[in-house]
């Protein structure tokens, strides 16, 4: 922890910085309480041994109770108050957090994967969070606790005191030590854990192929093997953690036994009273929790300090893809004309387009061919700006595609991603993903057209089903139709299918084809642009130009017959399709 | 198999307990001498305050005619007596230190061993359910029998069982010394416990009920990230990220607010503790200091009674915490006992493959009126015969769920048939040892299956007897040398998870090679090229005919083009064998292939079309 992550931290405490003040000023009275407490016994206990009357010691046990109303009401207040602010401020970096990711672009994406941003959105927020609410609570609570009561000791015997006090650090440096390892055990125990995990998954996964080659004896050695691995990991850890209690009572413990020892000789000293005496005891008993929690905030800060990086390398972030100064806010619509021009794109330093023109006229189709890692994604992503290429290489409408409010540029386009996602909900709120307020109406059509409206009907709570977690598993297909319906309500100007359709058999695809092309011809609102990518000759042929790609360059272009007709790699293509039919024929 | 829910209820089942010893059994005299050692520790931790009461009252504030059991003991002059005071005080603590260190490390070592068996146990056991067991418990489950179940337990019998006998033996111990000090006083200060059981119990249920909504809340702020990391291009592309943000807060407002109730209900039961602890204090003043002015009782006594309160309190708050535990550890005693339970199908006889003298010669096949359900007489088969020769190819063809899988898994025994028979070589499969059945066939199914492992290790399949020699000719028969060379280890290339990292088609050629590798007399290709690309394909095909030579076959294929060559085709349509004969035959015959053939001719281009050139891999 450093001066530079506090002011980086600063801002999300600040926002409640009232609370935190009040929160504080409370936990300096309530501890104020607590100590209160063994006082009022002390001053009983010397009466008790001076002689007291009936009313003196009622007085004394009404004291008591008071403050120990006091310190309750007081107490609860602290808690609520200090610990509800590290779950606010868990919960705005959280929603931070999100914010900025929606912001960054495939490029950050493809740097930072998936698994890893899960990573830093749970268990880094959780550690930065037990670092801000019970660090900062406890860690005050010790230093209010240690003041008041060195203060009240001190003035009784110096000396004792500080022979009192001395297990106290070792304490902290224990539960620091101790804490600090056995963290680093349990988690090599944690991996441990999912492999034995993953062991067990893999042979299950694949009982058949166990079964039929009797492997079983194998498969037994070998999770025999990470058993005892496991075991022995355990065990070590067990080794440590067995000490950590029991030594951490014993150093407790000797704080007493110093009490007892020269404590007893101050009373016999005539340095403290009979009373002091249990006071020392009771304080000493009072200080076991700061003492254990001293070294416990130490390990909660350090891995919290850790963590806060982590987050932060997320949250400085800067949003690479977003309006900026060449931003037309006049622009309000696109008609659906793109033309790439001279276009070259650079992926994490590899060459990935080059020297790519290509014009695609509003309300045409065009269909992309080529080999896995030829582009043709990329550049599609180009379109609806996921991705960012040089200033005037990509131009919609015949303007910089910059000019573009985002918002407006990506209203226009629809697309069907190659890898199908779809959200954990309803079927109706996955379709209507990117109109929020569309009809039922519109949404039954766009998926009529997407053909899955059957598939739909058919379903138990029909649009109404969950899908994904904790709901209905669709086939690929299935997926892939509904990602058409989702992207289809839109009504875009350019609607993009990057082998959108390659789980659907072509039977089906040929349908929604010509229900596309007939919706487009027919009735539309408007011209529509359609990119078409895919490994299917038939879904490409009657597209009005063909351009095939070939390590990010266009190696040829032109309409079906055209592309046959130079004899080139599509029409290869072609014909090795062509051949393998007829291989299937013959015979 | 119970719901996955929690379900709690005993937390002391007398049936299961007596169960979950015998895993401790073989460790019980272990487990005897830490429950000394626990008694041992646990009467050192009530020894502080008795030290106090007997130094006040000895020497601090000296009472005439106070004894102790120490008494005798103890020096005459003030000073040395507090010194040997403190010097027994020392003692004791570090006594107690290595006592509680041993016992607790002896228990967790118990609990490690134990589990350590039981898991053993389970997953033998799992070795050797029946099949069909697996198509009703989802791999999912039984994993957590093994992991977390076991896990559960494990801390039950380390931790809590321990800590339930600790926390037993230092309240009756606390409670003895109390009454043997003034049973009177001891009775007010037991009556303030029922006051913390009913305190504790609200809690506990309060808390629960907050971290069950909070473990949902968390399982859907982790759904929701994922996904929408996952699809932030279809989030941006789609205009929607201000309603993702809004919902997402929604859901963390909604944990946010869990929580708090958590912390809510912490800020009430800590300071309901702490008034109790002070009202039970407040008590022994009160009731103890009146009987100090008649002077029959001393100030050592109060004062010890006023530091065993404190003491009390904790194992008390213990307690309770260690019931819950109790609870899930019996939930989870009762999953894995109803596991060992499930009964076991015919067992492979333990013979580590290659060992026994596999019969390599080409078997003969015989269906004999076989009729087989999944469920009841939901028949998948109907009276279906027939009969493939030593060394003849058999394809059998139909719709999904005509019954083609099924007719391979009979053979292989995975389940047995309901009427009929099947028959190897002229004998009942069912009479044959069931290892020996197994070895004589290699299998290839759509999905190819890897281990983590090598790729030689995969292909050998456990059989260490296989010299490296046949594993070579495996991988030059199954065309795949020239992937291996790509490799810097070659087969000696460790894979990770499943194979992640190779594609379908290198996946399915391991798998090949790993079917020829077995020498099988048998070779069951179950849709074996489906999901591989096309380059994959030819070399497949191109190995073929040396793979099927001098073997008997059974072919499952989507694909004509390997049909076609098939000695013998069968076709199966709603479990009853509706067409047998050649390829040419049965295109004559106009019948249900020719119709096949037909339907699955613009299907059949579908695949060679999208993988003309290496397409991404299929969801």
């Amino acid at each position: 922890m450093n001066w530079e992550m506090l002011t980086a931290l600063w801002p999300y405490i600040r926002r409640y910085r009232g609370r935190m003040s009040a929160g504080l000023i409370i936990l300096l009275v309530n501890t104020a309480a607590f100590v209160l407490i063994p006082f009022e016994i002390e001053l009983a206990i010397n009466d008790l041994g001076r002689g007291i009357d009936v009313a003196k010691l009622l007085r004394y046990c009404l004291l008591l109770m008071v403050t120990v109303i006091a310190r309750g009401v007081l107490n609860y207040y602290q808690r609520l108050i200090m610990i509800t602010i590290s779950r606010l401020i868990e919960f705005d970096l959280r929603n931070d957090l999100l914010a900025k990711l929606e912001t960054l672009s495939q490029a950050f994406f493809q740097k930072f994967r998936t698994g890893d941003l899960m990573a830093r959105a749970v268990n880094d927020l959780a550690a930065v969070r037990n670092m801000v609410g019970p660090g900062i609570m406890y860690s005050a609570q010790a230093v209010v606790l240690f003041v008041y009561v060195v203060a009240i000791l001190w003035r009784q015997d110096p000396v004792l005191t500080l022979i009192a006090f001395v297990p106290a650090p070792f304490v902290s440096l224990a539960v620091q030590w101790f804490g600090k390892r056995i963290h680093e055990r349990f988690e090599r125990i944690q991996a441990m854990f999912s492999r034995l995990s993953t062991r067990v998954e893999e042979n299950l996964g694949g009982l058949r192929m166990v079964r039929a080659y009797t492997r079983e004896p194998l498969e037994e050695e070998r999770f025999d093997r990470l058993n005892r691995q496991y075991v022995q990991h355990n065990m070590r850890l067990v080794l440590l953690a067995g000490a950590f209690d029991p030594l951490l009572q014993f150093l407790l413990g000797v704080a007493f036994v110093l009490v007892l020892w020269f404590g007893g000789r101050a009373v016999l000293e005539h340095r403290i009273t009979i009373g002091g005496y249990a006071a020392f005891n009771l304080y000493m008993a009072q200080m076991a929790f700061p003492m254990i929690a001293m070294g416990y905030v130490i390990n909660l800060v350090q891995r919290g300090a850790a963590s806060f990086t982590r987050l932060r390398e997320l949250l400085t972030q800067t949003p690479d893809i977003a309006d900026g100064p060449a931003t037309d806010a006049s622009v309000t619509a696109v008609r659906g004309d793109i033309e790439f021009r001279g276009l070259n794109f650079d992926y994490d330093g590899q060459p990935v387009l080059r020297d790519l023109n290509l014009h695609i006229r509003a309300g045409k189709t065009v269909a992309l061919v080529g080999h896995t890692g030829s582009g043709k994604s990329t550049l599609v992503s180009l379109i609806p700006r996921l991705l960012d290429a040089a200033p005037g290489m990509v131009l919609i409408d015949g303007r910089p595609i910059r000019e573009i409010p985002l918002r407006v540029l990506r209203k226009s386009i629809g697309l069907v991603p190659q890898e199908t996602l779809l959200f954990s909900d309803t079927l109706r709120a996955n379709i209507s993903f990117g109109v929020p307020n569309a009809g039922d109406a519109a949404i039954e059509e766009a998926a009529g057209i997407a053909g899955i409206a059957g598939d739909i009907a058919d379903f138990p709570e029909a649009y109404g089903t969950r899908v994904g977690e904790r709901g209905l598993t669709l086939s690929g297909g299935q997926k892939q139709r509904a990602a058409l319906a989702r992207a289809l309500l839109r009504n875009p100007h350019i609607l993009i299918m990057d082998d959108a359709l390659a789980s659907v058999d072509t039977i089906t695809e040929d349908r929604i084809l010509e229900q596309l092309e007939r919706g487009r011809l027919e009735g539309g609102p408007h011209s529509r642009t359609t990119i078409i990518i895919s490994h299917r000759i038939s879904t490409v042929r009657n597209a009005d130009l063909i351009a095939v790609l070939d390590h990010g360059r266009i190696v040829e272009q032109g309409t079906h017959a055209e592309l046959i007709g130079q004899g080139g790699a599509y029409a290869e293509l072609y014909e090795k399709q062509l051949l393998e039919e007829e291989l299937s024929q013959v015979e | 198999m119970p719901q996955e829910e929690e379900q709690l209820g005993k937390a002391i089942d007398r049936r299961l307990i007596g169960r979950l010893l015998r895993y401790v059994r073989p460790y019980r005299a272990v487990v005897i001498l830490a429950t000394i050692a626990a008694a041992l520790q646990s009467a050192t931790q009530i020894v502080g305050p008795y030290l106090n009461k007997v130094i006040i009252d000895t020497y601090l504030f000296p009472v005439a005619g106070t004894r102790s059991l120490l008494t005798p003991y103890l020096p005459e002059g003030a000073y040395r007596g507090v010194a040997t005071l403190g010097i027994i005080y020392l003692l004791t603590l570090t006594f107690g230190f290595a006592l509680d260190f041993a016992q607790s490390y002896a228990m967790q070592w118990v609990g490690q061993k134990s589990m350590y068996d039981l898991r053993r146990q389970l997953f033998a056991h799992l070795q050797r359910l029946p099949v069909p067991f697996f198509d009703h418990n989802p791999v999912g489950r039984l994993v957590t029998r093994v992991t977390n179940d076991v896990e559960m337990l494990n801390e039950t019998i380390s931790t809590a069982l321990v800590a339930l006998f600790d926390d037993c033996f230092v309240l009756t111990m606390i409670v003895v010394v109390m009454i043997r000090f003034n049973w009177q006083l001891s009775l007010i200060t037991l009556g303030v416990l029922p006051a913390i059981f009913i305190a504790t119990h609200y809690f506990r249920k309060a808390v629960r009920e907050s971290y069950r909504r909070i473990r949902l809340l968390v399982a859907r702020i982790n759904v929701f990230l994922q996904e929408h990391i996952a699809g932030m291009a279809v989030v941006q592309a789609f205009n929607r990220e201000d309603i993702a943000y809004e919902q997402f807060r929604k859901i963390n407002q909604e944990h946010c607010d869990a929580w708090i109730d958590a912390v809510f209900a912490y800020a009430v039961y800590y300071p309901v503790v702490e008034f109790l602890s002070i009202f039970a204090v407040t008590l022994i003043l009160w009731f103890g200091g009146l009987r100090v002015m008649h002077g029959t009782l001393t100030i050592g006594i109060v004062f010890a009674f006023i530091q065993y309160t404190q003491r009390f309190f904790r194992p008390i708050q213990d307690l309770s915490d260690k019931y819950n535990t109790l609870q899930s550890a019996m939930a989870s005693s009762e999953r894995i006992f109803q596991l060992l339970d499930a009964p076991l199908g015919p067992v492979a006889a333990p013979v580590p493959a290659g060992s026994g003298v596999v019969d390599q010669a080409p078997g003969r096949i015989e269906f004999d009126h076989v009729w087989f359900a999944y469920q009841h007489e939901d028949w998948v088969l109907r009276d279906v015969s027939f009969t493939v020769e030593p060394g003849s190819s058999l394809a059998i063809v139909g719709h999904t769920g005509a019954g083609k899988t099924t007719t391979t898994s009979l053979l292989l025994r995975f389940y047995d048939v309901q009427r009929g028979r099947i028959l190897l070589d002229g004998t009942d499969i069912r009479e044959l040892d069931l290892g020996a059945l197994r070895r004589r066939f290699g299998i290839v199914l759509q999905d190819p299956y890897l281990f983590t492992g090598t790729i030689a290790e995969n292909i050998r399949m456990g059989d260490t007897a296989m010299s490296d020699a046949r594993v070579a000719e495996a991988e030059r028969d199954a065309n795949l040398e020239e992937f291996l060379a790509s490799l810097p280890a070659g087969d000696a290339t460790p894979l990770r998870e499943r194979g992640s990292g190779l594609s379908t088609g290198q996946k399915q050629l391991v798998n090949f090679a790993r079917a020829l590798a077995a020498r099988p007399s048998i070779l069951i290709l179950d849709e074996a090229t489906a999901s591989v690309d096309t380059e994959t394909e030819m070399r497949i095909r191109a190995a073929l005919d040396r793979m099927l030579e001098g073997r008997t076959s059974i072919l499952i294929a989507h694909r004509l083009s390997t049909i076609q060559r098939a000695d013998q085709i069968l076709v199966l349509h709603k479990g009853v064998l509706r067409e047998q004969g050649t390829h040419q035959e049965l295109l004559h015959h106009r019948g249900i292939y020719w119709r096949l053939y037909q339907l699955q001719y613009k299907d059949q281009e579908l695949p060679h079309t999208s993988e003309a050139l290496p397409g991404p891999a299929r969801a």
